[in-house]
C-alpha cells in the first residue's frame, strides 16, 4: 500500500494492466472455490431440471392409481420408491410435486422480494413520517405468526396454488420491508451518501446510483434464506388443506395423505418430507455460500 | 496538467465581486438539535452543536477551523453545504446569498462549493468503480456518460494516480492516502471555487499526509481554490492555513491571521490548545497539563463564558457573561477574541493586562 502510494512516479513505466473484475465477477469467482455452494447448486440443479423434465422422466401418470398395488415398499421392480396409499407410483409423483413446491416456494419470495424490497427504500430513503407510517403498517402483519397469518390469509380466499402464493407473498412481503428498510437506513448514513448529496444528487438519484449497489446483496442472501421457510410453509398449507387441492402432486399435500401409512411403511411415508428437507436445506446453504462470497471485507 | 472542460454545465464559474468581495461570508450560523422528546412529553433538551457563528473566507485564502472534538466543526461544514439545514444565520457566496429568492440556488452552490470528508472509505461507494465515482457529481450535473468519464481520468491524473491504473478499481483495493486522492478528485470534478476539507488528511499517516497536502497546495494554485480546512492538528493548520477560528462548544473564542494567532494567541483556551501541540524541543516540553478535563455537554451549556468552567483565568464576571468577540489588538483589529481579560472595561481583574493594551 505504502509502495503504490509513494511510487506513482515509478509505475508509470508499468503497461496498462486493467484490473477489470467487477465486484459481481469476483463474487462469482469466490463462489466457484466454495465446494459446500458448488455441491448445493449442483443438487438444487437437478432438482429444478428433474422437476421441470418430469413429464418425460416420470416412469408412470402420476395420477393413475392402482388399488392392487397399495403401499408397495421402496424398491418393488416397476416402482422404484414405492406407491402411495391409493397405488400411485411415488417416483413420479415426487417429481410432479417437486414442480408445484418449487413454484411455491420461489414465486411468493420473488414477488415479495420485489414488492417489500420497493416499499423498504421507499420508507428507508424518505424517512421521518413516510418511514414511520409504512414500518408501523409492516409491524400489524409481522405481529401474526407467519404460520399463522398464511392459515388465515389462505383460509379466507380459500385453498388453490394462487392462493397460497398469494398468502405466503403476504407473509414475506414485511420482513423484507424490515430488512430493506434498515439496510437503506445504514446506507443513507454513510459518508458517501452525504457525498452524492453533497454534490446535488436527488432522491431517485440517490436510490438508484448509491443505496441499489449496496442493499442489492444482503437482500438478494436474505430472499434465498426465505425460500425454504416458502416451501415448508407451503407444504404446511397443503397439508392442512389449505394449499394445493387433491388430488394434484405437491410434497406437502403427499405427507398429509401417507401420513396414516406410517404405520405401515414409515420409509415410504417419509419421502415427501425428505424431498423438502433436502430442498430447503439447500436453499439454506446456498444463502449461506452467497453472504460469505459477497462479504468484500473479507477479501480486503 | 489542465483538465479540458468537456461542457459548460461544469465549466470554472467567473469571479464576480472581484478578489476584495470574500468568496464566502457567513453571519450568525446556528444549529441547535432537539433531543427526542420521552415518552411522556418531557425532555426536549437542545444541543447547541453550533451557536451564532460567524467568518469570512477571502478568495484564494485557506481558512482553518481548529476546536476539541465535539466543539461544532464538522456541523459547520455539513451547515455550509446545506446537508443539514441551519437554523439561523446567513450564508453569501460570491456577493449572492444562499437560498434566497434572489439569491444562489443550492443546487449552484454546492456547484460552487465542495467537500473533502475524513473518512476516505466511508464517503467512497463500495460497489462503484473509482472512474465512476469521480464522474457521478458530473452526471448528476448534466454531463454525458463518456464526457464525465474522459474528465474523471484528467482528474485522476491531475491528482496524482494513473487512469490507465486506477480508473476500473473498487475503493477497497486503494489504499487511504490514494483514495483520499479519489475523493479530493471526486470534489474538484464539477470546478468548484471553495473546498472543505473536513479532517481530510487526518486519518492519513504522516508521510502520505505530507505528499495530500502538497497536492492540495498545488491545485489549489493550478484552480485558484480557496480551501475551508478543518483540523485538530495545530501543527497543520498553522502550515496551510492564512486565517485560523478557534471553536469552544459551538462558538468562536478566537480568530485572526494564523501568525498572529501563533505567535499571541489571546484566549485562555487557545493558549491552552498550543501548549498541548507535540514538540520534538526537551527544552521545550510541557511541564503542567494545559488543561484537563472534557468540555462540557454542549447540551446544558454553561452559563457566561462557556469555557468557565475548565478556565485558570475565570472570575465572577466569567460565570454570568457571555464575553462578546471583540477586536484584540489596538492595531490591525483583524484578530478577534470573545474574552472579558481582552475588554478592559468587562469588570475581570485581569481584563487589559494579559499582553496587550487595549481600547
Amino acid at each position: 500500500m505504502e509502495m503504490a502510494e509513494t511510487n506513482t512516479q515509478a509505475t508509470r513505466r508499468e503497461p496498462d494492466v486493467e484490473l477489470v473484475k467487477t465486484y459481481w465477477r469476483s463474487v462469482g469467482e469466490r463462489l466457484l472455490r466454495d465446494r459446500v455452494t458448488v455441491g448445493v447448486a449442483l443438487i438444487l440443479a437437478v432438482m429444478v431440471s428433474a422437476s421441470l423434465l418430469a413429464p418425460w422422466l416420470a416412469p408412470h401418470d402420476p395420477m393413475a392409481g392402482s388399488v392392487a398395488n397399495r403401499l408397495k415398499p421402496v424398491g418393488t421392480t416397476g416402482h422404484l420408491l414405492g406407491t402411495d396409499e391409493t397405488g400411485r407410483d411415488m417416483l413420479s409423483r415426487i417429481l410432479y410435486g417437486g414442480r408445484l413446491s418449487l413454484l411455491c416456494g420461489l414465486t411468493p419470495v420473488i414477488l415479495a422480494t420485489l414488492i417489500g424490497g420497493f416499499i423498504g427504500v421507499i420508507a428507508g430513503v424518505a424517512g421521518g413520517v413516510v418511514n414511520a407510517l409504512l414500518m408501523r403498517l409492516m409491524d400489524v402483519l409481522y405481529a401474526f405468526p407467519s404460520v399463522l397469518l398464511a392459515v388465515a390469509i389462505c383460509g379466507v380466499l380459500g385453498a388453490g396454488i394462487t392462493n397460497t402464493i398469494l398468502s405466503l407473498t403476504i407473509v414475506f412481503v414485511p420482513p423484507i420491508v424490515r430488512i430493506t428498510e434498515s439496510l437503506t437506513t445504514q446506507v443513507r448514513n454513510l459518508d458517501f451518501v452525504e457525498a452524492a448529496r453533497a454534490a446535488g444528487a436527488s432522491h431517485l438519484e440517490l436510490i438508484r446510483f448509491q443505496v441499489i449497489a449496496n442493499i442489492l446483496g444482503p437482500l438478494f442472501v436474505y430472499a434465498t434464506s426465505l425460500v425454504s421457510i416458502s416451501i415448508i410453509l407451503a407444504s404446511g398449507l397443503s397439508f392442512l388443506g389449505l394449499g394445493v387441492v387433491p388430488p394434484a402432486a405437491e410434497w406437502g399435500l403427499m405427507l398429509n395423505a401417507l401420513r396414516q401409512a406410517i404405520w405401515v411403511d414409515p420409509v415410504l411415508a417419509a419421502l415427501p418430507g425428505v424431498a423438502i428437507l433436502v430442498t430447503s436445506m439447500c436453499f439454506n446453504l446456498l444463502s449461506d455460500g452467497l453472504r460469505t462470497a459477497m462479504d468484500t471485507r473479507l477479501k480486503a | 496538467m489542465s483538465t479540458p472542460v468537456a461542457s459548460t454545465a461544469i465549466s470554472p464559474r467567473p469571479d464576480r465581486g472581484g478578489p476584495m468581495q470574500p468568496l464566502l461570508n457567513v453571519e450568525g450560523l446556528r444549529k441547535h438539535f432537539r433531543l427526542k422528546r420521552g415518552l411522556l412529553g418531557g425532555g426536549g433538551a437542545v444541543v447547541r452543536a453550533v451557536d451564532d457563528i460567524s467568518f469570512s473566507v477571502s478568495k484564494g485564502h485557506t481558512l482553518g477551523i481548529v476546536g476539541e472534538s465535539g466543539c461544532g466543526k464538522s456541523t459547520t461544514a455539513r451547515l455550509l453545504m446545506h446537508l443539514i439545514e441551519p437554523d439561523a444565520g446567513t450564508v453569501v457566496f460570491d456577493g449572492d446569498p444562499v437560498g434566497g429568492p434572489r439569491g444562489v440556488s443550492l443546487r449552484e452552490l454546492r456547484r460552487q462549493m465542495q467537500m473533502v470528508f475524513q473518512d476516505s472509505y466511508a464517503s467512497l461507494n463500495p460497489r462503484a468503480q473509482i472512474a465512476d465515482i469521480i464522474a457521478f457529481p458530473a452526471r448528476i450535473h448534466g454531463l454525458g456518460a463518456r464526457d464525465a468519464r474522459d474528465r474523471a481520468a484528467g482528474l485522476l491524473e491531475q491528482v496524482g494516480l494513473r487512469p490507465g491504473q486506477f480508473a476500473r478499481r473498487y475503493p477497497h483495493e486503494l489504499s487511504g492516502g490514494q483514495r483520499q486522492r479519489v475523493n479530493i478528485a471526486r470534489a474538484l470534478v464539477l470546478s468548484p471555487r471553495l473546498l472543505i476539507l473536513d479532517e481530510a488528511v487526518s486519518a492519513l499517516d504522516k508521510s502520505v499526509e505530507a505528499q495530500v497536502l502538497n497536492l492540495l497546495a498545488d491545485l489549489k494554485q493550478q484552480l485558484s481554490l480557496s480551501y475551508i480546512f478543518i483540523s485538530h492538528d495545530l501543527n497543520v493548520v498553522r502550515h496551510v492555513s492564512d486565517r485560523v477560528l478557534v471553536m469552544y462548544l459551538g462558538q468562536v473564542v478566537e480568530s485572526g491571521d494564523t501568525r498572529s494567532i501563533f505567535r499571541t494567541p489571546r484566549h485562555p483556551y487557545t493558549r491552552a490548545l498550543l501548549s498541548a501541540v507535540p514538540t520534538t524541543d526537551p527544552e521545550r516540553r510541557t511541564a503542567v497539563a494545559p488543561l484537563t478535563g472534557d468540555p462540557p455537554n454542549p447540551i446544558n451549556p454553561p452559563d457566561g463564558c462557556r469555557f468557565h468552567t475548565r478556565c485558570a483565568f475565570a472570575e465572577a464576571v466569567c460565570r454570568k457573561l457571555m464575553p462578546r468577540m471583540a477586536s484584540a489588538d489596538s492595531g490591525a483589529g483583524d484578530h478577534l477574541v470573545a474574552c472579558h481579560m481582552a475588554n478592559a472595561g468587562s469588570g475581570h481583574s485581569q481584563a487589559g493586562s494579559a499582553g496587550g493594551m487595549s481600547a
